[in-house]
């Protein structure tokens, strides 16, 4: 059946030279299409007698899948080719820029603020806020500063006019006011942090007229320097993340604590930097003290039953320390270099798990 | 305040080196802020002797001197006129740092000769303000003595001193509590009254005992003023203090040794036999020992006599009665003046004294006499002369009253375990009389601690001379699980949307919470009520209405600086008024877009840019921004009028405000436009009110959804908005979006028309929409478009 096998040769040769997947469609039609010389012999053999259709079907069948099977390994080398051209038509310079994206960031005083939280909420302290205008009677006298007493001047404090209740409101001069406003609005135990904005009318390299402190308050029945001493000192060793810290309690003087102390922290200066955890320097960091008795008397609250203690920090001051921040203006000054370059990333929220900072 | 370590050992005997006392000061509340210690900054230099000075052969002012030194001979070369063989002076070695020059000596010839070293002045040592050729020291002093040692110079201790320790301003105060902290025995303090011969002869008049309700006095007749002496004048100058003369130095004296101001006026020049503390009269004036004339108020303490005022009470003498070395009569007063109405005189007048830097923090009312006693005794020491009796007017404040104490309070409120004796003992080497026994004691606190009213305050004296070295470090006793975090859902948006913000590309800002008041008038701002009265400065006089002047400005500074492209936020507070219910937290957020340029041409930011992260962050936060109203034409005045808008759950519900901001505001501001921004009121933003942790049921359905476009002719001022609300609201079930993708107006469309094309998503529930079906939600969507005023574009 030399027919058949030219015919093959024939068929196979075209698929062969077909150059695209048009002049291949062309052959798969002339072939295996309605009037194809494939179908020809497909469609014939229904007049073939049996024997013949036996000896001839076979052949013929055999021919179809052939040419089928040619047909389809073209069409998939002409595809790949096809689709090779259009790739390197589509080439792109990638060195090129991508559309530009900003890269924001988080305050360090703000990031600072969030680890205080972070650590001092493991302790089990809730977060506690206050206005910022304050009256005279939280800010001062609630907190036993005598009316007219030397220990109002030294708080630099910013006043607003007298209002037509003859009432002279101001800026809180410290996060202590938020004392009075939890221990007069919630039952003991309590224990609270409250960070905010304070205000002092003070400017140069280390103050401020804003800056932000976090405040702390304890009370129950038996709380007493001691545990002020392990509050504070977790508190230094977490938020510097060293083991190692030192801390010395030195006394001082503040109207609302009795008695009241300044807590230091070993560290290191020599060579413009500050190490904590080592070294023969103080630095002191915050204010701290046992509530005073009158001002859990001027809550309502009998000082024979309850005692705590009370701190302050400034977090700007903490930033700076932990951050190397040289002068504390520029943390308030917007400079959107100094904002990329002291910033952080939105995603890093002290953890945990994931550490501090 | 300032000593010196011999005036310390005046009244402490010790041992203590500075170092011990600067510690224990620190360790007993006495902040310690600086040492000066002229043997560690002078160690280098010593004494030496000239043996011979010979002419320097190149240089007719300079002589080579043959020095013996600590270093042995040495030839040195010396410029100094009195440089002269025999010469016992100061020898500083090479590698020495000279702090009056700020040199350190290297080996060098001088015109051919090498100096083995520098011969010193005075002024080169920083021990005198300028000096006429080198040191001229006695001549039996050793070489190699070091300078401080032969010069006498101490070490001097600078403190700071708390309002509540007015008796640490005299060193027999610090002795005091040295002693107790164990440091040395202190010394007696008594004093003991001089004989006097004869009656005062100047009455003391009271006529304002709130001001001035005891006053001491004496005259002492045929004193001889002068100079003091030197031990006197050193021991003034060691701690920072000009000597006067005697009379005067007396009283400085005591002011800074027993925290007891007096004063003393020369009674040759008091008119009219008397000297009385009264108020000012008003338009009455002073010239005091400043030189300054100041205005005598009715609010002032003024002590005056026959011809009218001589001083300010606890403040400052005048002029008119200083005694100086014609003096012959001196009147010494010691009084007590009310510390209050001192330091109000003290602010009113600018004057910070030393006596009313004491005054105005309580003098001890138990040393008025022994003070003036004391005074006479050195008085007469110095300037001879014959005292009167002393002569009392009014009454010293009462001494304080006594404490009920339990010694067990010590351990209960410090931690510290103390005995009941070493607390007592503590106490009573403080001054303080302890009588009773067991839990019942009875505390007496010195006429000198009225700081001490309270058992609190003995604690405190008892933990502090223990030592706060001593307290336990206690943990906390566990609190009931706090598992669901310790912020209150607003501190958490707070929070939650700075973080946003951050990973949106904005940095955040922390800006003033004032402004100049102007600028907050501009945002609707500015009212008396928020008016400081004190600004630190005229442009931050007002609290902030909004922190949008704040971010605007900070772009402006930034662009000046050469980085006009920012995106900034801050999370802060705004002031409507005065009272807690007018603070608000704002959520506020700018972009000054200067992208760089773009070679593909992608699109500037702009106002959608703002609107976009604006309803993502609500997203973020919780808030209900499918049912949020967007309202144009009635955002603030500070937005561009035709591009800004308002969000909002309700008139009453303005939850923010975003557009770009207008022109004017930002002339006003020096900022350079287009600037987007918006504000975000997060006490406005409704707090999600769920049961529980559980999220609602899932449900997606398994049918495909399907889209449909639909392009409708709506005037021109016709918003998007209120076409899609008509579309939404067409089939509340099988609508779940239509969201505008083409707005087109021109040719094809009637003038004052445009067209606005929309894609509709369809969310089959519970059947796929038969053809039939899906005509009829068109119609209702064609039907509800036109309700809305729109028609359907063919």
């Amino acid at each position: 059946m030399t027919d058949l096998a030219t015919l093959e040769a024939q068929i196979v040769g075209a698929i062969g030279t077909a150059s695209d997947l048009a002049s291949l469609d062309a052959v798969r039609v002339s072939a295996l299409g309605k009037t194809g010389s494939i179908s020809g012999l497909l469609k014939g053999m229904g007049a073939l007698s049996p024997d013949e259709r036996r000896e001839q079907g076979p052949l013929i069948n055999g021919l179809r899948d052939r040419a089928q099977a040619a047909l389809a390994t073209r069409k998939a080398d002409l595809e790949s080719a096809a689709l090779d051209a259009q790739l390197a038509s589509e080439h792109l310079d990638l060195s090129l820029p991508a559309p530009p994206r900003r890269r924001g960031g988080v305050h360090p005083t703000m990031q600072v603020m969030d680890e205080m939280i972070a650590i001092f909420a493991e302790m089990g302290f809730a977060v506690a806020d206050g206005p910022d205008i304050e009256d005279d009677f939280h800010n001062f006298t609630a907190l036993n500063f005598p009316p007219k007493h030397p220990a109002r001047e030294m708080h630099d404090t910013f006043f607003f006019e007298a209002n037509a209740a003859g009432e002279r409101m101001l800026l809180r001069t410290h996060t202590s006011p938020v004392q009075i406003r939890t221990m007069v609005s919630q039952k003991p135990p309590i224990r609270i942090i409250a960070p905010g904005r304070t205000y002092r009318k003070d400017s140069d390299q280390t103050h401020t007229p804003m800056f932000h402190q976090v405040e702390g308050l304890v009370i129950d029945r038996d709380i007493h320097m001691g545990h002020l001493k392990w509050t504070l000192e977790t508190f230094v060793g977490r938020f510097f993340e060293t083991s190692d810290v030192v801390t010395r309690f030195r006394p001082h003087h503040f109207p609302f604590t009795e008695p009241s102390a300044e807590l230091d922290v070993q560290c290191d200066r020599t060579g413009g930097e500050l190490k904590v955890g080592q070294g023969q320097s103080w630095l002191e960091v915050l204010g701290c003290g046992m509530v005073h008795p009158n001002v859990i008397r001027n809550c309502g609250l009998d000082p024979d039953e309850w005692q705590g203690f009370a701190f302050g920090m400034g977090v700007d001051r903490l930033a700076m320390l932990k951050y190397g921040v040289p002068d504390l203006r520029d943390m308030f000054a917007s400079d959107v270099r100094w904002l990329s370059h002291y910033g952080f990333s939105a995603f890093a929220a002290p953890t945990a798990a994931g550490g501090l900072s | 305040m300032k000593f010196t370590l011999s005036w310390l050992k005046q009244h402490l005997e010790t041992s203590a080196t500075v170092q011990d006392i600067v510690e224990a000061m620190t360790m007993a509340g006495l902040e310690v802020e600086h040492v000066e210690d002229p043997a560690k900054k002078l160690a280098a230099f010593t004494v030496a002797k000239i043996v011979s000075a010979e002419q320097h052969p190149n240089a007719d002012r300079l002589r080579v001197c043959q020095v013996d030194t600590v270093d042995g001979r040495k030839e040195i070369v010396c410029g100094a006129p009195n440089a002269r063989t025999g010469l016992t002076t100061i020898y500083a070695p090479i590698g020495a740092y000279v702090p009056g020059l700020d040199v350190t000596l290297v080996e060098k010839p001088v015109r051919g000769v090498v100096s083995n070293g520098m011969l010193c002045s005075a002024a080169e040592l920083e021990t005198a303000e300028e000096s006429d050729g080198i040191m001229e020291l006695a001549d039996n002093l050793a070489v190699g003595l070091p300078v401080a040692e032969a010069l006498g110079l101490e070490a001097v201790i600078d403190f700071e001193v708390t309002p509540n320790r007015p008796d640490w301003l005299g060193v027999a105060g610090i002795a005091r509590d040295l002693a107790a902290a164990g440091l040395g025995k202190l010394k007696d303090q008594s004093v003991t009254p001089v004989p006097s011969t004869f009656s005062c002869p100047i009455e003391i008049r009271l006529t304002a005992p709130e001001a001035c309700p005891v006053f001491a006095g004496r005259l002492i007749r045929k004193v001889k003023n002068g100079p003091s002496p030197d031990w006197l004048q050193a021991q003034l100058k060691a701690i920072g203090l000009r000597s006067i003369n005697a009379l005067v130095d007396v009283t400085n004296l005591l002011s800074y040794d027993r925290a007891r101001p007096l004063h003393v006026y020369d009674a040759g020049k008091l008119v009219g036999g008397y000297i009385e503390a009264r108020l000012g009269q008003g338009e009455e004036s002073l010239l005091a020992l400043d030189g300054k004339t100041y205005a005598l108020t009715t609010e002032m303490c003024v002590i005056a006599d026959g011809s009218g005022a001589l001083g300010l009470g606890g403040v400052m003498g005048g002029e008119s009665t200083g005694c100086s070395d014609e003096t012959t009569e001196v009147f010494v007063e010691s009084a007590w003046f009310d510390p209050l109405r001192t330091a109000q005189t003290g602010r009113a007048t600018g004057i910070a004294s030393d006596a009313q830097y004491r005054f105005a923090r309580t003098v001890d009312t138990g040393f008025i006499v022994p003070g003036l006693e004391l005074a006479t005794k050195l008085i007469l020491e110095l300037c001879g002369g014959e005292p009167s009796e002393i002569q009392v007017a009014g009454q010293a404040p009462a001494a304080p009253g006594p404490i009920v104490f339990d010694p067990a309070y010590v351990t209960r409120l410090s931690g510290l375990s103390v005995d009941a004796a070493t607390s007592l003992d503590v106490l009573t080497k403080l001054g303080c009389t302890v009588s009773g026994t067991g839990s019942a004691l009875s505390v007496t606190p010195p006429s000198w601690r009225r700081d001490i009213e309270g058992k609190a305050d003995l604690v405190e004296e008892v933990a502090r001379i223990v030592g706060y070295g001593a307290l336990p470090s206690t943990p906390l006793p566990p609190v009931n699980a706090t598992s669901s975090g310790v912020l209150t859902p607003r501190q958490n948006r707070a929070r939650m949307g700075r973080r946003a913000l951050a990973a949106m590309g904005y940095s955040e800002a922390v800006t003033w919470s004032f402004t100049a008041r102007k600028t907050a008038e501009l945002f609707g701002g500015g009212s008396a009520a928020v008016v400081l009265s004190n600004p630190i400065a005229s442009d931050l006089d007002c609290m902030r209405p909004s922190i949008l002047p704040n971010l605007i400005e900070a772009a402006g500074r930034n662009a000046k600086r050469g980085f006009a492209d920012c995106a900034l936020f801050e999370v802060g507070p705004v002031f409507a008024g005065d009272q807690p219910k007018d603070q608000r937290t704002a959520i506020t957020a700018l972009i000054a877009p200067h992208a760089p340029r773009r070679w593909d041409g992608g699109a500037a930011e702009d106002v959608f840019t703002i609107k976009s992260d604006l309803l993502a962050l609500l997203d973020e936060l919780g808030a209900p921004t499918a049912s949020l109203q967007t309202v144009q034409g009635s955002a603030s005045p500070w937005w561009h009028p035709g591009r800004s808008a308002r969000l909002q759950l309700g008139p009453k519900a303005v939850i923010a405000e975003f557009g770009a901001l207008h022109p004017r505001i930002l002339a006003a501001l020096d900022a350079d436009g287009p600037v987007y921004g918006f504000e975000l009121w997060l006490d406005s933003v409704p707090e999600q009110r769920r049961k529980s942790k559980a999220r609602p049921g899932y449900e997606a359905s398994s049918l495909m959804p399907l889209s449909r476009d639909f392009a409708f002719i709506v005037p021109v001022d016709q918003i998007a908005g209120d076409l899609v609300k008509a579309v939404l609201g067409a089939d509340k079930v099988l609508i779940n979006g239509a969201r505008v993708f083409d707005v087109y107006q021109g040719t094809g469309i009637e003038p004052g028309h445009k067209s606005v094309a929309l894609e509709v998503s369809i969310a089959p529930k519970d059947k796929t929409l038969t053809e039939a079906e899906i005509e009829a939600l068109s119609a209702k969507i064609i039907a509800a478009a036109q309700k809305a005023g729109a028609r359907l574009r063919v």
